[in-house]
């Protein structure tokens, strides 16, 4: 069963604007969260998260699940995330295609993965067992990442296509995502979204990045730049009923701001979509 | 190489640096290897300044990274939550800065802090409804956030120096270890310091004690009639202060009270 079709704009809610959220009209469709930040027992940031709940539809983005660990997941993880779906009741659930633990240890970092057969077979364990624990299909999203590797046997779109076809998971575009890596390991952008089974994508990012001293990094900490406009602009061409959403995690501007892009997000829809 | 060692060699890679790890990736992701590095140590560094601003404040910002850096070379994060991670500094302080104790002091405080200001959720008993309890069968129990510490220094008043943006008082030790009571009232985390006898019942209160033992006991530290109206003035305190957890308190409530209070929140149970 996919995850529900939904058509809209959003952001990620931050705490610099809590308070618009709750005090004002935000013209927004929907919000997302970071499921680890409200997967505490109580206090402030979940009676916000309840009291926004009451006025947008949330989307629950984690950053810890690590479907690509060779160890599995972490079980009491998962349990915690459920009760955390059970009580806000997410428009959609979602986590990276990463690792970030090992027994003892967890790297608080989105990791790259080979895309090899061995790897296919655990990540498609792994997200079986997360959807079965939350009992909801899952959107997973595509890294953005500074190493590849030799031992790869095929593309990051062609791996994250066979995880959808096998086990049922939705997709989470992130487009800056499609475009650091791009331009970190010299893949042609346009065919990474040609590759992607257009209609598993249930929900888009959109964000800025820096440049590094050889690598583009994925900061979250800047407008979203031009070429990544265009190549959402080409997404939003295929792209059926799709969540977009402007994500900012660093040097947080004024709501307006993000506003603003979002607007321009708007105006890239495609005109039999806007209409 | 299989997934398994992959991830070994990385974990191995961020956690050590070594050169001889780095040599078993290919030479083409040297750079991205550097980068991931520098994103696991920054997320580490910057949970632990925004766990603890107090006490980066008191011992500097380079201290603090010094610190910082010595736990995070020597002691991996093992939890989904970075929250968790940042328990682990006070011990760290505690280790670098033997002769100051106030520092991990200070550390434990914000910590505990922290702790409360996401534990978990309780309705608190309001001052109001102290009247419609029956104190002849009540028991007491503390909202679930309330925690003690034990501290041999004046970390708490540095805390409230710093946290109010006044000029903290030069560190000393206390002649007698202070208890603070820990707990958070509303979305507010906060503290206080208790006597000893206020202590020893606050340690009951975590487990739950009846209010009825709570008078015997001030009488006994008291006389009967100072101990009686300190039990009156510490629950209407209490209450005042969210300390109080309403859903224990639920199985005594009466619509008609057999011991009501002093409407002003300074009497006592008229039959204790």
């Amino acid at each position: 069963m996919s995850a529900p079709s939904f058509s809209g704009f959003g952001l990620g809610l931050r705490k610099p604007h809590y308070a618009e959220f709750l005090e004002t009209d935000v013209p927004v469709d929907f919000v997302e969260v970071i499921s680890e930040n409200f997967m505490i027992d109580g206090g402030r940031p979940r009676d916000i998260l309840h009291k926004v709940r009451e006025r947008y539809p949330i989307a629950l983005h984690g950053v810890s699940m690590s479907v690509g660990s060779a160890h599995g997941l972490d079980r009491a993880y998962l349990s915690r995330l459920r009760a955390l779906v059970d009580e806000i009741e997410p428009l959609f659930v979602s986590d990276h295609l990463s690792w970030s633990r090992t027994p003892a240890f967890n790297s608080h970092d989105l990791l790259p993965i080979p895309y090899t057969l061995e790897a296919l077979d655990i990540v498609c364990v792994n997200i079986s067992e997360a959807q079965d624990a939350l009992g909801r299909t899952m959107l997973i999203e595509n890294p953005s990442s500074y190493i590849s590797f030799a031992q790869s046997e095929m593309t990051e779109w062609d791996f994250l296509h066979a995880v959808s076809d096998r086990t049922g998971c939705d997709l989470l575009l992130d487009v800056n995502n499609i475009y650091v890596s791009a331009v970190n390991h010299g893949f042609d952008p346009f065919a990474y979204t040609a590759g992607m089974p257009m209609d598993r994508v249930r929900q888009i990012h959109l964000a800025g990045h820096s440049q590094g001293e050889t690598l583009l990094i994925d900061t979250h900490d800047k407008p979203v730049p031009a070429p990544v406009w265009s190549l959402f602009a080409h997404v939003m061409e295929r792209a059926g009923p799709v969540a977009v959403m402007i994500e900012r995690d660093d040097d947080i501007p004024p709501l307006a701001d993000l506003m603003a892009e979002l607007d321009m997000a708007r105006a890239l829809l495609p005109e039999k979509a806007a209409a | 190489m299989s997934l398994l060692a992959l991830q070994s060699d990385f974990r191995e890679w961020l956690t050590t640096g070594s050169d001889d790890v780095a040599a078993r990736f290919e030479p083409e992701a040297q750079a991205g290897l550097l980068v991931y590095q520098n994103n696991y140590r920054a997320s580490l560094m910057a949970c632990l300044e925004e766990s603890f601003p107090q006490t980066l404040a008191w011992i500097g910002n380079q201290p603090f990274r010094s610190v910082a850096a010595t736990l995070i070379d020597a002691r991996p994060p093992d939890s989904w939550s970075l929250d968790h991670y940042a328990a682990h500094l006070p011990a760290a302080l505690s280790a670098c800065f033997p002769d100051d104790p106030e520092v991990a002091e200070l550390a434990v405080l914000e910590q505990a802090l922290t702790d409360a200001f996401v534990g978990p959720d309780a309705a608190a008993l309001a001052s109001g409804q102290l009247a419609s309890i029956d104190w002849d069968i009540a028991m007491l129990r503390l909202v679930p956030t309330a925690r003690l510490l034990t501290v041999f220094t004046n970390a708490a008043a540095i805390w409230s120096a710093l946290s109010s943006d006044r000029e903290p008082p030069s560190p000393e030790t206390l002649a007698v270890p202070a208890i603070l009571l820990v707990w958070r009232a509303g979305h507010t985390s906060c503290f206080r310091v208790l006597d000893a006898v206020e202590d020893q019942l606050v340690r009951d209160m975590l487990e739950g004690i009846a209010f009825a033992d709570v008078c015997t006991r001030l009488v006994e530290a008291f006389g009967e009639a100072d101990g009686i109206k300190t039990a009156g003035t510490w629950l209407a305190r209490w209450a005042a202060e969210g300390l109080l957890d309403r859903f224990h308190l639920a199985q005594s409530m009466s619509p008609h009270p057999k011991l009501p209070m002093d409407s002003r929140g300074n009497g006592a149970p008229s039959n204790s």
